[in-house]
């Protein structure tokens, strides 16, 4: 287990988050697309992609929520090691991560201040698989529509209507990335 | 040619997930100034330490890296820059937009339209659009939060009111998604139609004054204006004297004691490859 915790980290970190960080930044700016990330080999049940996402972004200064089967002792330590970052509950965490089931209601949330928008939180959705179908996206980084599969319709458009306040959010799939940010229009 | 003693792209890791975080939340709320932790840059402030933070923290080792000031690639703050890049990250640089996959510019946007593979990074001096009407920082945040911006069409109106039209040619103010009033940076106003439905990313860096906000693309971007007194993107009623341009942003160059002046395009990149195409402007050599 021990060795579990010590390995999976970036081997070389200052340019593989770099690559990992243009991944996820195309995802946040561009809604609909998919982004291929890789780097990260995090104990189960985190994805590629999420323990990439992770390593990219957090720190010390990023209290982390692990929901449900995320937040177990493997995943705990990995963190710990990697990252450092605190684990907090969801209404003090800048990111949580977990399945869609497990991380809602998305009322728990920090969503922000109308003064200071940018304090909400980021959740990090693992999903079986990310298809560029089923919802249709409008809004800024779209050129007409884009397509994105959800797992439901209601929370993220609920999530918008708060717009400039509210929630980001990435799904996570193996090695793959794709972004709602709370901009965006779903229907 | 790299310093291999700094880390790559000079900063420390710890403060590029800080501005990645930053670039992030400005990504999700296009037009919004977000706090950052600026750290203090082997450069004087005023000379793209927000640009320059922002640069080092999407570059990877793949990029190739354009610079430009004002329009040109061979200034002193363009050429400084590129080799602090070439040095502390190791990456290609170029002078050709085309070429470019992170542009860095000190207000002016290239002439050549951008590629949704591109990111411009902007340099700004001072990100609050309100500032010099209202000087407490305290104020314009709950203006902002409020969607306040009565004051900045009454500055407009003054404009016009005094001169006749719009007076204000350059960091004219914007409004992103019909929510946040924004400072475009210093760039000509020239330049505003194109900050809208670009394919490119559009991330602005200010240093100094600790923010870092950003376009994504194909955002909708409407600079200020009346009805009766519409936005005009104006520029020297002038052709290239080099090139011949006549759809080009211009720069006056004095070229002699006695006034003598010459108009010339201000993008050196599109002015030399449009000469090298054998556009002749009146003044050619």
């Amino acid at each position: 287990m021990l060795a579990d915790t010590l390995t999976g980290g970036f081997s070389d970190p200052a340019v593989q988050s770099a690559h990992a960080f243009r991944a996820v930044m195309e995802a946040m700016a561009r809604p609909g697309t998919v982004q291929d990330i890789a780097g990260a080999e995090p104990p189960a049940p985190l994805s590629k992609a999420a323990g990439a996402v992770l390593l990219t972004l957090c720190d010390t200064d990023t209290p982390v929520y692990l929901a449900g089967a995320a937040d177990c002792e493997e995943v705990r330590a990995w963190l710990a090691f990697h990252t450092g970052a605190p684990l907090v509950g969801p209404s003090h965490c800048m990111f949580a991560v977990g399945s869609w089931a497990e991380l809602g209601p998305l009322s728990r949330y920090p969503i922000g201040t109308s003064e200071y928008p940018d304090r909400s939180a980021t959740l990090i959705v693992e999903t079986a698989q990310i298809a560029q179908s089923g919802a249709t996206l409008k809004g800024p980084g779209i050129k007409d529509t884009a397509a994105l599969s959800l797992p439901e319709l209601a929370a993220f458009q609920d999530n918008q209507r708060h717009f400039p306040l509210g929630l980001d959010f990435f799904f996570t799939c193996e090695n793959q990335v794709a972004a709602l940010p709370r901009s965006t229009e779903v229907f | 040619m790299s310093e291999a003693a700094y880390n790559f792209a000079y900063l420390d890791e710890q403060t590029k997930r800080m501005i990645r975080r930053a670039i992030l939340k400005g990504l999700a709320v296009p037009g919004y100034q977000v706090p950052f932790a600026s750290r203090e840059m082997p450069m004087p402030y005023g000379w793209g330490t927000g640009g320059v933070q922002v640069s080092a923290a999407v570059l990877t080792p793949d990029d190739r890296f354009k610079v430009i000031d004002q329009g040109a690639d061979d200034t002193t703050n363009a050429v400084s820059i590129r080799s602090f890049f070439e040095r502390t990250a190791g990456v290609d640089t170029t002078t050709k937009t085309a070429e470019a996959s992170v542009i860095q510019t000190r207000h002016r946007i290239p002439e050549e339209p951008l590629t949704e593979d591109q990111i411009l990074v902007y340099q700004v001096p001072i990100p609050e659009p309100l500032r010099f009407l209202e000087p407490r920082e305290s104020e314009t945040r709950k203006m902002h939060s409020l969607e306040e911006y009565g004051l900045m069409h009454v500055k407009l109106y003054e404009d016009i009111s005094r001169h006749g039209h719009i007076a204000t040619s350059y960091a004219y103010p914007v409004k992103v998604e019909g929510r946040y009033v924004m400072d475009p940076s210093p760039i000509p106003k020239f330049d505003n139609p194109k900050l809208g439905d670009m394919a490119a990313i559009q991330l602005f860096g200010a240093g100094r004054e600790q923010r870092i906000y950003a376009l994504p693309p194909y955002t909708q971007v409407v600079s200020l204006d009346f009805e009766d007194h519409p936005f005009e993107a104006s520029k020297a009623d002038h052709a290239c004297a080099l090139c011949g341009a006549e759809h080009s942003y211009l720069d006056e160059v004095i070229v002699d004691d006695s006034g003598k002046r010459m108009f010339v395009c201000s993008d050196t990149d599109f002015c030399e490859s449009r000469r090298a195409a054998g556009h002749v402007g009146e003044q050619a050599a």
